[in-house]
């Protein structure tokens, strides 16, 4: 399972590579100019120069292996110098985000809790209440509870987060004045009143996402487990006169876990991309919102850094998924 | 006595199945599976049971331990005695108390039967824990006995081994030895070796013919397969459209078969001695689907000597002497 994982992990590398150039290069023959929100004013010649001050002068060739320098030595020495106050960075150039002038990884790192808490919270709330309804809407095949579920999977899957966010709020913010429309970043948790207003802040934009992800994953563990459900060994559990409770949550529910575990792994990393749509609605400050805003403000290095930032996690956690597939299934070796 | 089998002197009986009848229902009517079967075992006794796919072997032995699915299964009457109590009126949990405690099982597919997540030493300590509150260390020390017992080598290392590391053959000792575990009154087999190649099936029967008489167990071994049969048995109990159709001890039925159907199973084992056959012997047509209960024999539009009285009437067991009995009007005119 080690050389597994390590080898995996070589062969990441030109992978990752490779992703980075075909981002650099679309970001390349993208059209529009990180100028284009200047005044009107400004000469062009003064557009000129400040358009090489950015470092768009030099041709691809020249700033691809600055970037991916800056990106893996220059970034990772200054987060080792701000960890242990060293000086390798020395102070080298950083990647510098366009439109704010400041360094890409400060604005990511103001970001990522906002988008944690957020996001992450409705997965891991979304995949908790996902797998018992699986569960049991597989052993109760077409009972009440079974139709309730697979109605409430399709309207997860059928009513985009930009019309149930925006139904919330107008229940429970407009109408019934319970929860607060705006996710206020500012708010800082030091006492029980600042949590339970946190908790407030949370509980829309956490429904509207943890609505989707119930709806897959619950899908996912309810196949699974009629799949295993009607094995020949699910048979020999109960000849063996194990109690049913054994059976379903031992037996049968270990083998069902298998690909879901898979299926939850490779959605991790959609954590991190945050939730474009549903960050908009809440004003959750997040990295989806992040990344649009550096989208429509042609702000490359930003979206240049974000994107493969995702496309890290995205590799990363398909080498997690296949060695957890390699740890739950004893059928599956990779030495 | 028309109906079911007679007691051999001497023996009392450890099983007891009087009038069984169990249907499954289907979308738009039932089928018949199993109607009025009545048979007994005796202690130590090897019972075989032997018909066509679909005559309702299995279903049978799997409705005395409530292990088809209900529904659409249902069990509709009848009595089945073991150790002093009906099995179809004790509870859920009391019918669990025996099922792997008192009867164990062993099924036909050794390649699926067998968890494919869990050690084999794990899945028979199972049983071993729950019917017999061994402790860990007891349960683990009985497993390797038992895996001892049905001649798998090197046992203790074994123990730790995931079903995938054994062998279709192997695989069924497992599953032998798990039935085997809680030192079971009966033992039902079904169809134990047909999942495997000739070699091994000799090997199995061997095997559970020296476990009989080294444990004293009574056996009911389900087959399709005459030639094993009449190897193994001491009474032979022929089911056809969910009856039995003939019942005799082993000798009795291969020497004097009374029933039709029975005559025409025999005729088709091929044989390799004597002239050269241009074709296997088939019986024509196919066993009925009964979506009643029946009124007729069920055997009448495939017999050769059927006569006015078979398609009105379903013939009962009659009593042909010797422990021979036979559900046929012309065997019945014969004696």
């Amino acid at each position: 399972m080690l050389t597994y994982t390590l080898r995996r992990l070589l062969i990441a590398i030109p992978t990752l590579l490779f992703i980075a150039f075909v981002i650099f290069m679309l970001l390349e023959l993208a059209p529009g100019d990180p100028m284009a929100n200047m005044p009107l004013t400004i000469p062009p010649e003064v557009k000129e120069k400040m358009r090489e001050a950015l470092g768009l002068g030099q041709p691809w060739y020249v700033r691809f292996p600055l970037w991916l320098n800056q990106f893996f030595i220059v970034e990772p020495q200054y987060w080792i110098d701000g960890l242990f106050g060293t000086n390798f960075a020395d102070g080298a150039q950083r990647i510098i985000s366009f439109q704010s002038r400041s360094p890409v990884f400060d604005t990511i790192a103001q970001r990522l809790p906002q988008t944690l808490w957020v996001v992450g919270m409705s997965y891991v709330v979304g995949v908790l209440i996902a797998l018992p309804i699986g569960i049991i809407s597989a052993y109760r095949q077409y009972s009440v509870f079974d139709q309730a579920g697979t109605f409430v999977s399709m309207i997860g899957f059928s009513v985009p987060p930009f019309f149930s966010g925006v139904l919330l709020i107008v229940i429970f913010s407009v109408t019934l004045g319970w929860l607060p429309s705006i996710y206020d970043t500012t708010l800082v948790v030091n006492d029980w009143a600042s949590f339970k207003q946190q908790l407030a802040q949370m509980v829309m934009p956490v429904m509207v996402l943890a609505l989707q992800t119930t709806a897959q994953v619950s899908r996912y563990m309810r196949a699974s487990m009629l799949d295993n459900l009607g094995q020949d060994y699910v048979r020999t559990a109960r000849a063996k006169g194990m109690r049913e409770s054994v059976v379903v949550l031992r037996h049968v529910l270990r083998n069902s876990m298998i690909p879901v575990i898979t299926v939850i792994a490779l959605g991790i990393p959609s954590i991190f991309g945050g939730a474009i749509i549903t960050e908009q609605i809440f004003k959750v400050n997040g990295l989806g919102q992040l990344l649009i805003i550096a989208l429509q403000g042609n702000d490359i290095p930003m979206v240049m850094t974000l994107t493969f930032l995702f496309a890290i996690l995205i590799v990363l956690f398909n080498l997690i998924a296949d060695v957890l597939y390699g740890v739950f299934d004893p059928r599956i070796r990779y030495d | 006595m028309p109906d079911g089998a007679m007691p051999l002197a001497g023996a009392a009986s450890v099983l007891d199945v009087r009038n069984l009848k169990t249907v499954f229902r289907i979308r738009g009517g039932e089928v018949h599976a199993v109607n009025d079967v009545s048979f007994s075992l005796k202690a130590g006794e090897l019972l075989g049971v032997v018909g066509e796919s679909g005559s309702g072997k299995s279903v049978t032995m799997m409705s005395l331990l409530g292990l088809l699915p209900m529904p659409p299964a249902e069990v509709r009457g009848g009595t089945v005695r073991f150790e002093g109590q009906d099995l179809l009126q004790i509870g859920a949990e009391d019918l669990r108390r025996v099922r792997g405690g008192r009867i164990g099982f062993v099924f036909q597919d050794p390649m699926t039967s067998l968890n494919p997540v869990f050690t084999v030493g794990m899945q028979i300590m199972e049983p071993l824990r729950t019917h017999m509150g061994l402790s860990k260390t007891a349960a683990r020390a009985r497993a390797q006995e038992l895996l001892e017992l049905v001649g798998i080598p090197g046992a203790k290392q074994r123990l730790d081994d995931y079903p995938h590391q054994f062998s279709g053959g192997m695989r069924q000792r497992v599953m032998i030895a798990i039935a085997l575990a809680c030192d079971p009154q009966v033992l039902i087999a079904d169809e134990p070796t047909t999942a495997l190649d000739v070699t091994i099936q000799a090997q199995i029967i061997e095997l559970m013919l020296e476990l009989r008489q080294r444990l004293g167990m009574a056996v009911i071994w389900i087959t399709h397969d005459l030639g094993v049969i009449a190897g193994i048995a001491d009474r032979v109990m022929v089911m056809y459209g969910g009856q039995v159709v003939e019942h005799a001890p082993v000798k009795e039925l291969f020497a004097n078969p009374q029933h039709p159907y029975t005559r025409a199973l025999l005729t088709t084992i091929p044989r390799i001695s004597g002239a050269r056959a241009h074709r296997l012997t088939v019986i024509q047509g196919q066993p009925p689907i009964m979506g009643a209960a029946p009124t007729a024999c069920p055997f009448r539009d495939r017999c050769d000597v059927a006569i006015p009285r078979c398609a009105v009437e379903n013939p009962p067991r009659f009593d042909l002497g010797g422990g021979h009995d036979a559900a046929c009007f012309v065997a019945k005119g014969a004696v």
